[in-house]
């Protein structure tokens, strides 16, 4: 894996940034060959989305020709309700950009029969030619998407149960009244995310520390969802300062040392305005 | 291509580069416009997989929802309380110079007339959408003749009237017709008005209070059977008084029915009222406060000798005045305000998705500098 460790957070955010960035041009997408981004939501891609919507605004990166692929939304919640995650991609990401409604996807929590709209989604993955980076976070209980402890490594996309722990977690955004979050969710499986191409899991704040001990430095492990991409052969861990405060002193060393490299991947930054013909 | 057309296939603007009034702030969003109606982007972008055909630069401008204006009795020559020869084109031509100012809706006023004037004017001032050719016509608002002698102001004394009943047969008998009435303002000490104020609210006809001497609690059993409104408060009633603050007094009374509330019109010119006694009155209610012109015909005429209804006044100048509130409750006084007191801002005063789509763009001075209606362009600096 390869653990890029910022001062803070906005410099975390700013450097996942750049990579996507500098991944989407360098890919040249076009009308037959799209970049598929796996994107996913919560209060730790919020500095991400903005600095992407920046490069937009200043006219150095288009979403034309990039499909995405959310993690997950929640079951029966109305899908124009504030905190879905419908509304959340819609506010944050999708109105400030130039991606077209089609190219956008993400699961429907109000279908009729979740379970075929899992696999549809699977499959609509598979038609877009898999994902070619897959950005996602992790939770406090090292979950990735909604993939709760005990969720099996090899799992698909499907409907899950919500842990207390992150009923608990995302009670700050229902107005701290548990009874008002929803319990059930749609989320890829932990499979799903492994098939992408590239992994990026974004880590901020010291809440998230212990989640990232037990994923990077423990064993492979159910509990600890996130630890499956040890297995994974292209994988970077962005993450700052206090997400590191549960490691070894040797392993933030070791990889601080390699920033020069890391530095490689988003310097010089690339423009599409640089390919324009 | 724009939409999958599973609603609609209108073109869809989209007004980028702006502030827009939502949620009672200033907000940096977007304004999407489809079919005369504010359009909800994300039900779009979701449900339609659409996107706007053409897009509109405001230049950082301020966007408002156009203005209403509930009492203004002409103006540029025209006396909607005359039954001059030609009373349609009158309105018309207010209609259209009032765009200028930011006003997409109003209530033509009549001032206390005899009535074979109400007889003749009342059918002619039609309710309609406005548009390209002027400001929608709301609904009249008749100020009199229902008014206390005392206060009646500028209103001519032998044309005021009491109630016989108060009953339909009283107001029928005076006006002729109340279809296309939006207002009526009365004096509720007046003997049987209760039951004016009754028939009238029951038509949905929005009752105020004003040019009276009531006190405060002729005032709340006024708002207990209907009335909703203060015709241009502080003038033409009782001054505030500690021990009976008189109508002014329902700014903060206690007798309000829960759920209503008791908007209160202000001519925020600095003449009418000092702007102390606007603050105060501001402060007391902000929600109830609504701002008017009460424009005469005399407004954008050179000064001189003009008349009013059945009188004859002097002007001698032109007067603006802003209050010290923020900008955002300045905007709402003018826009959501008269339209909640009229009972339509399901559809008009707001931005809001699904309402019309009546606004002024406005730049940082708040001077106007487009007007739509419908969404349409309908008057630029």
């Amino acid at each position: 894996m390869r653990l890029v460790i910022l001062d803070d957070y906005d410099l975390s955010s700013e450097w996942a940034a750049k990579y996507i960035r500098n991944r989407i041009i360098q890919f040249k997408p076009s009308a037959d060959r799209y970049f598929t981004l796996g994107l996913p939501t919560g209060s730790t891609p919020l500095g991400c989305y903005k600095k992407l919507i920046e490069y937009h605004k200043n006219g150095d990166l288009s979403f034309k020709f990039v499909k995405t692929f959310n993690m997950d939304e929640y079951v029966c919640l109305p899908r124009d309700h504030p905190e879905s995650y419908h509304s959340y991609m819609w506010n944050n990401f999708f109105k400030h950009i130039d991606i077209e409604p089609q190219n956008t996807h993400i699961l429907d929590g109000n279908a009729s029969d979740l379970q075929a709209e899992c696999e549809a989604f699977e499959q609509q993955i598979t038609a877009a030619g898999g994902i070619e980076l897959f950005v996602g976070g992790i939770g406090p209980d090292g979950h990735i998407a909604f993939n709760e402890p005990g969720s099996s490594l090899v799992s698909r996309t499907r409907v899950k149960t919500l842990a207390k722990d992150t009923i608990v977690a995302n009670a700050r955004f229902f107005g701290n009244d548990l009874s008002k979050v929803p319990t059930m969710t749609l989320t890829v499986g932990v499979g799903t995310v492994m098939d992408a191409r590239e992994v990026m899991i974004l880590i901020t704040g010291a809440h998230k520390a212990f989640a990232l001990y037990k994923a990077i430095e423990e064993g492979v492990n159910h509990m600890w969802t996130v630890s499956a991409f040890q297995q994974h052969p292209r994988t970077i861990f962005v993450c700052d300062e206090d997400a590191t405060l549960e490691l070894r002193v040797k392993t933030v060393k070791y990889f601080k040392g390699l920033m020069h490299v890391h530095n490689q991947l988003v310097e010089p930054m690339l423009s599409v305005k640089d390919y324009m013909d | 291509m724009p939409s999958n057309k599973s609603v609609s296939d209108a073109p869809i603007t989209q007004f980028v580069n702006c502030r827009i009034l939502k949620d009672h702030k200033l907000q940096w969003e977007d304004l999407w416009v489809r079919e005369g109606k504010i359009l909800n982007p994300e039900k779009l972008f979701f449900d339609e997989e659409g996107f706007a055909d053409h897009k509109v630069d405001c230049e950082d401008k301020i966007i408002a929802p156009g203005f209403i204006d509930v009492q203004i009795n002409g103006g540029y020559g025209i006396d909607f309380s005359q039954a001059s020869s030609d009373i349609r084109g009158g309105v018309a031509l207010v209609a259209k110079k009032i765009l200028e100012h930011g006003v997409t809706s109003f209530c033509p006023t009549l001032v206390t007339s005899p009535s074979d004037i109400y007889h003749k004017v009342i059918p002619e001032l039609r309710v309609q959408d406005g548009g390209p050719e002027g400001a929608g016509v709301l609904g009249i608002h008749l100020e009199g003749p229902f008014i206390s002698e005392e206060k009646r102001g500028a209103h001519p004394p032998k044309f005021l009237r009491t109630f016989k009943a108060g009953g339909l047969a009283d107001l029928m008998e005076i006006y002729g017709h109340l279809d296309n009435v939006a207002m009526v303002t009365l004096a509720p000490e007046l003997a049987n008005s209760a039951a004016a104020i009754h028939e009238l609210s029951g038509r949905g006809i929005a009752v105020s209070l004003g040019h009276s001497m009531a006190d405060l609690s002729q005032a709340e059993e006024a708002v207990q059977h209907g009335a909703k409104f203060i015709t241009h408060l502080f003038n033409a009633m009782l001054p505030f008084h500690h021990r009976d603050p008189g109508i002014v007094g329902l700014l903060t009374s206690d007798r309000v029915p829960p759920g209503r509330t008791v908007y209160y019109g202000m001519i925020a010119d600095g003449i009418h009222t000092h702007p102390a006694a606007l603050r105060i009155a501001h402060r007391a209610h902000p929600a109830g406060l609504v701002l008017v012109t009460d424009a005469v015909m005399a407004m954008g005429l050179p000064p001189g000798r003009h008349t009013l209804g059945q009188q004859q006044i002097d002007i001698q100048g032109l007067h603006a005045y802003l209050t010290g509130c923020t900008v955002e409750a300045a905007l709402e006084a003018a826009s959501l305000h008269p339209a909640q007191m009229l009972g339509i801002s399901h559809r008009k005063g707001t931005l809001e998705y699904g309402t019309d789509a009546d606004f002024v763009v406005l730049d940082d001075t708040l001077t106007v500098r487009e007007t739509y209606i419908a969404g349409q362009k309908v008057w630029r600096k």
